[in-house]
């Protein structure tokens, strides 16, 4: 039994005026465990903490109930109090009598009979409390970088820049990621890749990071502060320590039919190749299926040209094992396959191009040297029809998403800026559903389109896109604010397509037990004040693999998650929540039911000898990772035996309070 | 019959398994059990497959899982869907058993005879899955000689046949045939009891559950109910609970029992099969069954190893708690 | 046999099985009776909006017992049952809004499990206004104090449980 002392707070008149506090700490008195009561004016001052501490030890409390507001406000108050005292700060239990007694209720005739009973079901609950010990686990100052495009660029130097070692793992051959594909940024106009690539080249010269192109994540185990990584370098048949960079294995390489990823497929290029040139690292890799070494066993050309025999066609993909403290998710975003929109002729013609097509068509390094030209016949051309939302805000979800893509109208409106610029006898149409531009100097912009450039924007839909035998695109429309139909000859449609998060982000999300949305956007620990923490303790996110946002955006979430991590590798040891859920070895039967509603992948499962009353039983029992476990308890209902418990809410203790609200 | 022993002992002889779980003769021709063999000799003395064999083997398959060699199981249709579940969670391994699909042509409910004052039989001619079986010839000891139509005295969850088709199974024998009912479903029950006024409903299951005698006959039988120690006999959860003291308890017993293995219930009828006081307690897990149908789509426990049963899953646009209820009276 | 062909009268079935005394709310709601209600609060969201119903000060009946859990999803269709068998003539179970768990996920399993209880409860003729589920957010302190008023009056109009109760715990 314990011995259990009850503390009644006035909190001035708060309580006192509608609850007779000496009432109920004379009731205290009779409860079962109870050796000492009392009422004070300010339970919380330092007077009234110094009369529960005094107790504590002069009655040899082993539980404090404090009777006085929610514990939302002072339970870690008292806490501290009994830690001081010697007390177990766990062993502490608060009656919430004044916001739910005092404040509701008008006389003392009802607020103190509630009062008691609010202190019994206390009295009843620490009764059954048991000394709970945080738990200390260790921190690998170390952070992982998953996508190494802007986002993860931004995050990775923030964190490298506050003095902590961070490794990128990207996929694809060189970081740089979608804005390394752009041509120029709105609203600025600023060129894209003379922002960029100096953050890559101090990627590249940073002592603090470590990065992995044409990798990928194997495998995660471990948790916040300890996670262990399996990183698989993919073989690139050129030694990355040995290349100088030299590119003269490209100039030669005879193979030059492969299609071009980097301008989208308008292009191609060699069997080897860097992705663009200012690639990091500037070091080749080989595309096995296009390389005619790897189809013949003939050819060899890039090696016997290479001066330092940097490539290696026998090169393995490589598994490497890092430790980390933190994980940092920013796999980014590809557009949405616009080949279900049969209605605009994507399929059909080359000149229906989508929105990234035609930032390579503008950019200097793209397929036609910046030049704007139909892919059919590199003709310049006259008429341009833009059509936004394709596949953005649709109701259609086979094929389309219920999204806003955010980005699609600026980047339009810079576009047509741009073609202006350069061709100001170009006509250009924008069919749009709403212009939405909400941010720094965005809608300034916009305007300067319509205003200053004579963009011609037209509030409706386009219905069909049908190639002409004259090789122009004949675009039907309506224009909704003059209730017509319209009908454009266009040289050229350009298609806003949706964006979608990159499709990898499901297998990571396993990986990571990451919650993702209908649309495979990650889910954040909380939508308004958890912005850049996943659910699973560690895990961080940046980018557009959280939802649609523009570059600046983009930067800013990468700044916040990396101080996130920042703050997270400061520490040397982390503390754990004692509040957690224990499985009773002895009543568990292995189904895996509580593990099927665990949010934060917390149990796993082993197989142990048990001795249940003098038998010897191998069984396969649940154990929970008190690091990752956050207390919710969805376990401790799922599980049919009652094996899975929770420490602080215990079944038991829930019952006692039950029990003692209603029979008494 | 013979075949399946034939087929049994060959397995046993070549090593295949290391034993046979079936059904032995009873003490009377209605009630075989469940057995473990381990020799040709036993085999041929005890091993029954006849109409009375509706006992689901699949639990105890838990037990045998954890044996050395493996272990030879005759599945019926309806229960690989148990052993199925059972995979699901875990309790048996697959590899450890050797599963002998069997076919069925419907089994019988040895109390459908006492109903019909035919309970002490004899013997009984038609029910062996070699004849033909629309009818059985029952001779009782007191010699009364008596043919009733198969159907009428065919365990209810033989009406409402789920499939003919093992859902998992090593090898097939012997065939099925057709039981379903042609009118009604499975759930017409639990609707006519929805249709009632609570004062209906609560007397009708007032007047069912305390017969109840808290043998937990059902909680033994039940594959869904394979936890190790039950949450009832749980003394860290203050639920402990031996006997019925009072009218509340065994209703609490029955709902929270048909609460745990909602979503997980293969609807196998063994519950009501097993009962002493013939408690209709599908009716339990039936009501859970078309409720989460209705509510989150249809689903059969057991159907594959891998699917999360209804309480395992959400969805962001799932009904309120409590939407189900404006459909019920009162 | 169907049930409904078994079935004569409920008073009937229930003398034949010489358990009349239940059923008899009425009798048990005769002098003075003021109901029990239990709500369970998750400690997030509703119990931080019964606090706020505190801080304006918006009242509600004193039956009403708060007992605070980690989230919604921590409460055991035991607990509920548990209420009952000690006399509980009501049941409120209050967690976050949809979406907004802090554990992400816990309301939406409660949202399942309780569904299916609730429709069990009914399915045994236990009056189906005696349990409820609510969200309720921090800053709903209005709409708990309206809940619990609304809910303890349905409870008043229902009178006494006698249908899951276990006459052991009356007092």
């Amino acid at each position: 039994m314990q011995r259990i002392g009850v503390f009644v707070c006035h909190c001035g008149s708060n309580i006192a005026a509608t609850v007779d506090v000496a009432a109920v700490a004379e009731a205290a008195k009779s409860q079962p465990g109870v050796v000492f009561a009392t009422d004070y004016t300010y339970m919380c001052s330092e007077n009234g903490q110094n009369l529960i501490a005094d107790s504590i030890k002069e009655y040899g409390l082993t539980a404090v109930v404090v009777c006085s507001c929610s514990p939302r406000m002072h339970e870690a108050t008292f806490r501290k109090v009994a830690d001081k005292a010697g007390l177990n700060p766990y062993m502490v239990e608060i009656a919430n009598i004044r916001e739910q007694c005092s404040w509701v209720h008008k006389d003392t005739e009802i607020g103190t009979p509630k009062a008691i009973s609010l202190m019994k079901t206390a009295v009843a609950k620490v009764n059954l409390n048991t000394p709970l010990q945080e738990g200390e686990s260790k921190v690998t100052k170390r952070a992982l970088i998953i996508g190494g495009g802007i986002a993860g660029i931004q995050t990775a130097l923030d964190i490298a820049d506050a003095g902590y070692k961070v490794d990128i793992v990207e996929k694809t051959p060189s970081i740089g990621g979608r804005m390394s594909q752009l041509d120029k940024t709105f609203p600025t106009l600023d060129c894209s890749s003379c922002i960029l690539t100096p953050k890559m080249t101090e990627v590249a010269q940073h002592e603090n990071i470590t990065l992995y192109t044409y990798s990928e994540v194997e495998s995660v185990s471990g948790y916040v502060g300890d996670f262990t990584v399996e990183i698989r370098r993919k073989a690139r048949y050129v030694h990355e320590d040995i290349c100088t960079g030299c590119g003269l294995c490209m100039t030669k390489c005879p193979s030059k039919k492969a299609k071009n990823e980097f301008n989208r497929g308008l292009n191609t290029r060699t069997a080897i190749y860097t992705p663009f040139a200012q690639a990091i690292p500037n070091v080749p890799v080989i595309d096995t299926e296009a390389c005619i070494h790897f189809r013949t066993g003939k050819c060899g050309i890039c090696a016997k040209n290479c001066a330092v025999q940097a490539i290696d066609y026998e090169q393995k993909d490589e598994i490497i094992t890092e430790k980390y403290g933190a994980i940092v998710v920013a796999t980014g975003f590809d557009l949405i396959d616009l080949k279900p929109f049969g209605e605009y002729a994507y399929n059909l013609s080359p000149d229906v191009v989508s929105s990234l097509e035609l930032e390579r068509i503008l950019n200097a390094a793209g397929p036609t040297s910046g030049h704007l030209q139909r892919m059919s016949d590199h003709r310049q051309p006259k008429e341009m029809v833009f059509i936004q939302c394709v596949g953005s805000r649709c109701e259609d979800d086979r094929r389309g998403k219920p999204y806003c893509s955010k980005i699609c109208c600026m980047y339009t409106a810079k576009q047509a800026m741009l073609i202006k610029d350069h061709y100001p006898d170009v006509n250009i149409h924008v069919f749009y559903i709403d212009v939405r531009t909400p941010g720094k100097a965005f809608d300034e912009f916009y305007r300067r389109a319509v205003e200053d450039y004579g963009v011609d924007y037209i509030k409706g839909q386009v219905g069909k896109v049908t190639p002409q035998a004259d090789g122009t695109l004949l675009v039907h429309g309506v224009d909704m604010l003059d209730q017509k139909v319209v009908e454009i000859n266009a040289d050229m449609v350009v298609l806003a397509a949706a964006v979608e998060p990159n499709p990898d982000i499901r297998k990571l999300a396993t990986m990571l037990t990451l919650s993702i949305d209908n649309n495979n956007f990650l889910n954040e620990a909380h939508p308004k004040l958890r912005p850049v923490e996943a659910a699973t303790a560690g895990v961080f996110m940046s980018g557009v693999v959280q939802g649609p946002r523009d570059i600046p955006e983009t930067v800013a979430q990468a700044g916040a998650a990396a101080i996130k991590v920042v703050g997270l590798l400061a520490k040397d040891k982390l503390k754990t929540n004692p509040c957690v859920a224990q499985s009773d070895e002895l009543y568990c039967n292995g189904c895996s039911v509580c593990q099927n509603v665990c949010p934060y992948g917390a149990i796993s499962y082993t197989e142990k000898e048990v001795r249940d009353h003098g038998v010897r039983d191998t069984r396969r029992i649940a154990q929970v990772n008190p690091a990752l476990c956050k207390g919710c308890g969805a376990c401790s209902v799922a599980c049919p035996s009652g094996a899975m418990n929770l420490k602080g809410f215990s079944n038991r203790q829930i019952m006692a309070e039950v029990d003692t609200v209603l029979c008494q | 019959m013979q075949e399946l022993i034939n087929r049994a002992k060959e397995l046993l002889a070549d090593g295949t398994v290391a034993r046979v779980l079936g059904w032995k003769k009873g003490d009377f021709v209605y009630n075989p059990e469940p057995h473990i063999f381990t020799s040709a000799e036993e085999l041929e003395k005890d091993f029954v497959y006849d109409g009375f064999c509706g006992a689901n083997l699949s639990k105890y398959m838990i037990r045998a899982s954890k044996m050395e060699g493996k272990t030879l199981v005759f599945l019926k249709p309806c229960d690989t869907f148990s052993f199925n579940q059972l995979i699901k969670e875990h309790q048996v391994v697959r590899e450890q058993a050797y599963i002998i699909g069997v076919g069925c042509k419907g089994k019988l409910d040895h109390r459908k005879f006492q109903e019909m004052g035919l309970g002490d039989i004899e013997s009984i001619t038609g029910i062996n899955l070699m004849d033909e079986c629309d009818v059985a010839k029952v001779t009782t000891i007191y010699g009364d000689k008596k043919e009733v139509p198969f159907a009428d005295v065919m365990l209810e969850r033989c009406h409402f046949c789920k499939t003919k088709d093992h859902q998992i199974f090593d090898e097939k024998m012997l065939g099925s045939k057709e039981t379903t009912d042609t009118e009604g479903d499975r759930f017409d029950e639990v609707r006519r009891i929805q249709a009632m006024s609570p004062e209906e409903r609560f007397a009708y299951f007032r007047s069912e559950l305390s017969k109840c005698i808290r043998c937990n006959a059902c909680r033994n039988v039940c594959p869904a109910c394979n936890c190790l120690h039950c949450v009832f006999d749980n003394t860290n959860y203050d639920t402990a609970q031996k006997a019925n003291a009072d009218s509340f308890e065994e209703n609490m017993f029955h709902i929270i029992r048909a609460y745990h293995v909602a979503g997980r219930c293969t609807d196998c009828g063994e519950c009501s099969r097993v009962c002493p006081q013939s408690i209709p307690l599908h009716l339990l897990n039936r009501k859970f069954i078309l409720d989460m149908d209705e509510l989150y789509g249809e689903f059969q426990a057991g159907s594959d190893t891998e699917t999360p049963g209804p309480l395992t899953a959400f969805t962001m646009e799932d009904p309120e708690a409590g939407a189900g209820l404006e459909r019920s009276r009162g | 046999m169907s049930v409904t062909e078994k079935m004569t009268s409920p008073e009937a079935v229930l003398e034949r099985e010489n358990l009349a005394y239940l059923g008899d709310a009425k009798g048990k709601s005769e002098g003075e009776w003021t109901p029990k209600i239990v709500a369970f609060c998750c400690n997030w969201c509703s119990y931080a909006g019964a606090d706020l119903a505190g801080n304006n000060r918006a009242s509600y009946p004193a039956e009403i017992k708060i007992i605070r859990v980690p989230c919604s999803g921590r409460v055991n269709p035991l607990f509920i049952l548990r209420a009952f068998q000690k006399g509980a003539d009501g049941v409120i179970l209050c967690g976050c809004h949809p979406g907004d768990c802090h554990y992400m996920t816990g309301n939406y399993y409660t949202r399942r499990r309780m569904a299916l209880l609730f429709s069990m409860l009914d399915y045994l003729g236990v009056e189906k206004g005696r349990t409820r589920v609510e969200w309720v957010s921090a800053s709903e302190g209005a709409k708990f104090a309206a809940t619990m008023n609304e809910f303890a009056e349905k409870i008043r109009s229902l009178g006494r449980n006698v249908r899951l109760e276990d006459i052991r715990c009356r007092n």
